[in-house]
């Protein structure tokens, strides 16, 4: 048995394990793997991670038991000191000898840190491993005490810089990044991309120095206490974190006689073999190309081809590597990919940048027009995953290449059907998965729909990023194979919610098991058709959610929010947001008795937090008193109409946005609909209300009320889109009733007016034919649907408040008066909050 | 936090040494739950109106520790019972306990009989 011997438990180092075990040939060799380190490798590019949970365990790629179930010896805290390369064999620090017959150097590379004078100063830390973090816990703690603003730096804006920047911030220390280049993240970014990152990381509290070169670092009594840039140029700081790049761990080879480059690194052709054909070097160590690859992705290819080499099969490492990268740097999205920087002669560039929201997005395209060659992402890197396929497979872009990268509402479009990327392709990175797969799994006729895909190949499971990609990928493959992809609500109903609300409609069902026995298929119900079915009855019969309360969903049930810690928030209706001195006393007294935390909310409600589930009806009763009712803020319903001031008290004001806003607010409040509704009424084009950002939204002009339609703040901002101009208060009213329920009736289950309005086909101008000119003859039932909603609104806290029956449901214990004990709350700025979540 | 969870172990019908007479049924909504105090635990009882079987599980989710699984909705997922949390709509057989759509621990499940009108949950001490 031939035995192989791995130096260095990285990441490539275990990866090269990891790839070895799963071939059916490795069996003959013995596999013997050293690391340095006291534990087994782990994840170094989510160290940053180690400081939110201190658990290295869970950066660890494999248990150690891993190695044992897999027959490899796995010896740490053991330096490999030398290698025979006449005898074929290494000698550790512990003077211990071992034979191989081949040799894999995984040994990486260590911090490099400038010979600048006064480095050696306690105080000063690379950022590396485990221990190297550890040892910068325990410093941080130690200044802090000392003293509570204590500030420290780190040297290098690079990818790892950063990344260290977020981890001292964490540590609660005032975070500087000093870099020497003119620009952050040099190799990835160019100087307007990494301006705008700049921006986004001083906004959340990284102070940012660029274009400084570090002359001595300052100390007493062999402490940093500075560092010193010019003459008169000094940062004091009391801790320094050395990110400035990594230098080869190449002694070993060096000192076997293998041959290494001028700048490091042991040198090694396609087959990652050294001049030693007995010797493979792999990651960081391996200068391949005249290049060092700092980045763990090349490292794995380069684990496969040793791998593969070794058992005898003819891989080679490609010539080009593909250094794109897609991050989350302290929450910004960062990513290049192809040639990120590339000279005009080349190609051209289209660059999109929004400073305030913190976006740049950059593509490089041929100067054909053809292919995209490279690009930059920072603030979102949704695109990422289309554009970095489009450029692995170099894929046919749009005439306009624009489209690539230019939001969906200003003139970009979904570009790309996934259909067209090759099996290859990958779809989701977190958990490997690549096109082929998904479909391969659908095609075999192992999975029958999304989840089933999810749960074969795990796609998704990780971050979730490529969902959208997954599903589109199912239901095309579904759709190819003739299988008919259902829109049916869930299992236990072969009808979309569109034939639901028909059949309800018609049939006159009153309740869940009456729909369900008539029409469902078997079964008893579950989380995602009983809300459905629940809000049907209520948009067609007008029902509150108490007449069925166990069929409504969590918020609804107890006609409250469920938050954080299983205790509800209440927000009365206050329409329009005007509310008078005595009510606001009221609801302060209110929160003040039952010890609320009180925050004015996004939608200008106000919102009483903390409510545990017996007070809820106690809160009610008080607040109803007072003038209140519920605010819905629950429901899938109308939520809020926000307005301006309006022509009531601003000096620019055009129109009465107040008194008009509290009229549409009394007038859809309550109705339930596929998704919550938002509206909006500003009394000029200064748009104080944000009215465009809102389901539907009215801006007062000369002549009348010019009305938006399908706008949406949620997770996929858009603006609403003019629909009508200079109409009159009544024209606003009969537009807004026929667009609601023509939602209500054709909406799938939670989809927002704006995703509705986007796929509606014919778009915009099909609504208008439908609401304005009345094209389909229906406009007259929408309206008048809308109006037996609107005269059978009732109070749904009144309602429970004085119905003993509908009260049972808000005792924590049926069977005893006290209240949940598992609470637990912690103070904040003088209210009070959950405890954190572990 | 796992301190709370230890507390809350299946027990098997045969285990039961001791039946806890918790609530009449009125007490409880028609296919849907309430939640029963029972010395330092809370239970989840459920009405499952439409199998004519009643269930009992531990009230907290396992998934951030709140004592919830009382209000959320049950149904059936491929013909299993389930509650569905009302936090975040994880999943969890009402027979076995076992989390349907995720790779939670499973939750702790208790057994149930009524009777003259009476719901009582079975321990095991």
């Amino acid at each position: 048995m031939k035995t192989i011997i791995v130096v260095g438990n990285g990441m490539v180092g275990y990866k090269f394990c990891e790839k070895f075990v799963a071939k059916e040939e490795s069996k003959q060799f013995k596999l013997i793997v050293f690391g340095e380190e006291p534990r087994p490798a782990y994840d170094r590019v989510h160290l940053s991670e180690f400081f939110e949970n201190q658990d290295a365990k869970a950066l660890e790629m494999a248990p150690a038991e891993w190695y044992t179930e897999n027959g490899i010896d796995l010896i740490v805290d053991e330096r490999v000191s030398d290698i025979d390369r006449t005898n074929k064999t290494i000698t550790t620090a512990k003077d211990r000898a071992f034979s191989y017959d081949y040799l894999v150097l995984a040994t990486g590379s260590s911090a490099f840190v400038p010979p600048i004078k006064g480095v050696e100063k306690e105080g000063v830390f690379v950022y590396r491993t485990i221990e190297d973090l550890e040892g910068m816990l325990a410093y941080a703690a130690k200044i802090k005490a000392k003293n509570p603003n204590a500030k420290a730096a780190v040297l290098g804006g690079g990818l790892l810089g950063l990344e260290a920047g977020k981890a001292v911030m964490d540590m609660g220390l005032e975070p500087h990044i000093v870099e020497f280049a003119p620009k952050l993240m040099p190799r990835q970014l160019d100087s307007r991309s990494s301006q705008v990152l700049q921006l986004k990381l001083e906004s959340i509290g990284l102070n940012i120095h660029l274009s400084k070169a570090t002359n001595q670092i300052l100390g007493d009594d062999g402490y940093i206490t500075g560092m010193e840039f010019g003459e008169d140029d000094v940062l004091d700081v009391d801790m320094l974190v050395v990110s400035a790049g990594i230098r080869p761990r190449d002694e070993l080879g060096k000192n076997s006689g293998l041959e290494v480059g001028v700048r490091g690194g042991i040198i090694v052709d396609n087959k990652m073999q050294t001049s030693d054909s007995n010797i493979y070097a792999i990651g960081e160590i391996a200068l391949y190309n005249q290049m060092i690859y700092g980045l763990v992705a090349p490292g794995y290819d380069m684990a496969g081809v040793a791998v593969d080499q070794i058992l005898g099969e003819e891989t080679l490492m490609p010539a080009n590597i593909d250094m794109s990268t897609k991050l989350k740097l302290i929450g910004v999205d960062v990513a290049s990919f192809g040639e990120p920087f590339m000279p005009a002669s080349k190609g051209h560039s289209i660059i999109f940048e929004n400073k305030t929201q913190h976006l740049y997005k950059r593509i490089n395209v041929s100067l054909d027009g053809k292919t995209l060659l490279g690009g930059i992402l920072v603030g979102d890197a949704s695109d990422y995953s289309m554009l970095h396929q489009i450029f692995l497979n170099g894929m046919v872009i749009p005439e306009d290449p624009a489209q690539l990268i230019l939001p969906a509402g200003e003139g970009g479009g979904s570009f790309g059907d996934v259909m067209d990327l090759p099996d290859e392709a990958q779809i989701c990175s977190c958990e490997n998965v690549t096109k082929g797969q998904i479909c391969g799994t659908i095609e075999s006729g192992e999975s029958k729909d999304l989840a089933d895909v999810v749960s074969c190949t795990k796609a998704g499971t990780g971050c979730g990023g490529c969902k959208p990609m997954v599903k589109d990928l199912t239901e095309a493959t579904l759709k190819s194979l003739g299988i008919e992809v259902k829109d049916t609500v869930c299992e236990h109903f072969d009808l979309n919610r569109q034939d639901l609300y028909k059949i309800i409609q018609v049939k006159g069902y009153k309740t869940f098991n009456e729909v369900l026995d008539n029409h469902g298929n078997g079964g008893h119900g579950c989380e995602l058709c009983k809300p459905v079915v629940a809000s049907l009855m209520a948009s067609i019969n007008a029902d509150t959610a108490n007449k069925e309360y166990a069929i409504q969903d969590s918020n609804d049930r107890f006609l409250a929010n469920i938050q954080r810690n299983g205790t509800y928030s209440v927000v009365p209706r206050v329409p329009g947001g005007e509310i008078t001195p005595d009510k606001l006393i009221a609801l302060g007294e209110i929160a003040k008795k039952y010890d609320l935390y009180t925050k004015v909310t996004g939608g200008v409600r106000i919102d009483l937090f903390g409510a545990t589930l017996n007070q809820l009806p106690l809160i009610w009763k008080d607040l109803i008193d007072h003038g209140f009712e519920s605010g819905h803020a629950y429901g899938k319903s109308l939520r809020t109409v926000k307005t301006c001031v309006g022509s009531t008290w601003c000096r620019y004001g055009m129109d009465e946005s107040v008194s008009f806003g509290i009229e549409l607010e009394n007038r859809y409040r309550g109705i339930r609909a596929p998704h919550k509704i938002k509206g909006g009424v500003s009394g000029c084009i200064r748009e104080c209300a944000e009215a465009r950002g809102k389901d539907f939204g009215l801006i007062a002009v000369e002549g009348g009320w010019n009305l938006y339609l399908g706008g949406n703040g949620g997770a996929t901002p858009r603006h609403a889109e003019l629909f009508a101009e200079q109409i009159d208060n009544e024209t606003v009213i009969k537009y807004i009733d026929r667009y609601l329920m023509l939602y209500m009736r054709t909406a799938k289950p939670l989809q927002r007016t704006a995703a509705w309005q986007e796929r509606l086909e014919g778009g915009l101008n099909y609504l208008k034919e439908v609401i304005i000119d009345d094209k389909l003859g229906i406009a007259e039932d929408l309206e008048n649907e809308m109006q037996t909603l609107v005269n059978k609104f009732e109070c749904e806290w009144t309602q429970a408040i004085n119905d003993p029956e509908m009260m049972k449901r808000f005792n924590h214990f049926v069977n005893s008066e006290e209240e949940d004990d598992n609470l637990v709350f912690v103070p904040l700025r003088e209210q009070k909050m959950p405890e954190k979540w572990v | 936090m796992n301190i709370i969870s230890d507390k809350y172990k299946t027990v098997k019908p045969e285990e039961v040494t001791v039946w806890f007479k918790a609530a009449p049924v009125t007490a409880f909504p028609k296919d849907g739950g309430a939640c029963v105090k029972y010395k330092d635990l809370q239970i989840a009882v459920f009405n499952f109106e439409r199998l004519n079987t009643w269930y009992a599980c531990q009230n907290l989710s396992p998934e951030k520790q709140e004592m919830v699984l009382s209000r959320g909705m049950i149904g059936d997922h491929k013909g299993i019972p389930m509650v569905a949390c009302p936090l975040h709509k994880k999943t969890f057989s009402l027979e076995n306990g076992e989390n349907l759509n995720s790779d939670l621990d499973p939750i702790a499940v208790y057994p149930i009989k009524i009777e003259d009108d009476f719901v009582y949950v079975g321990f095991s001490e």
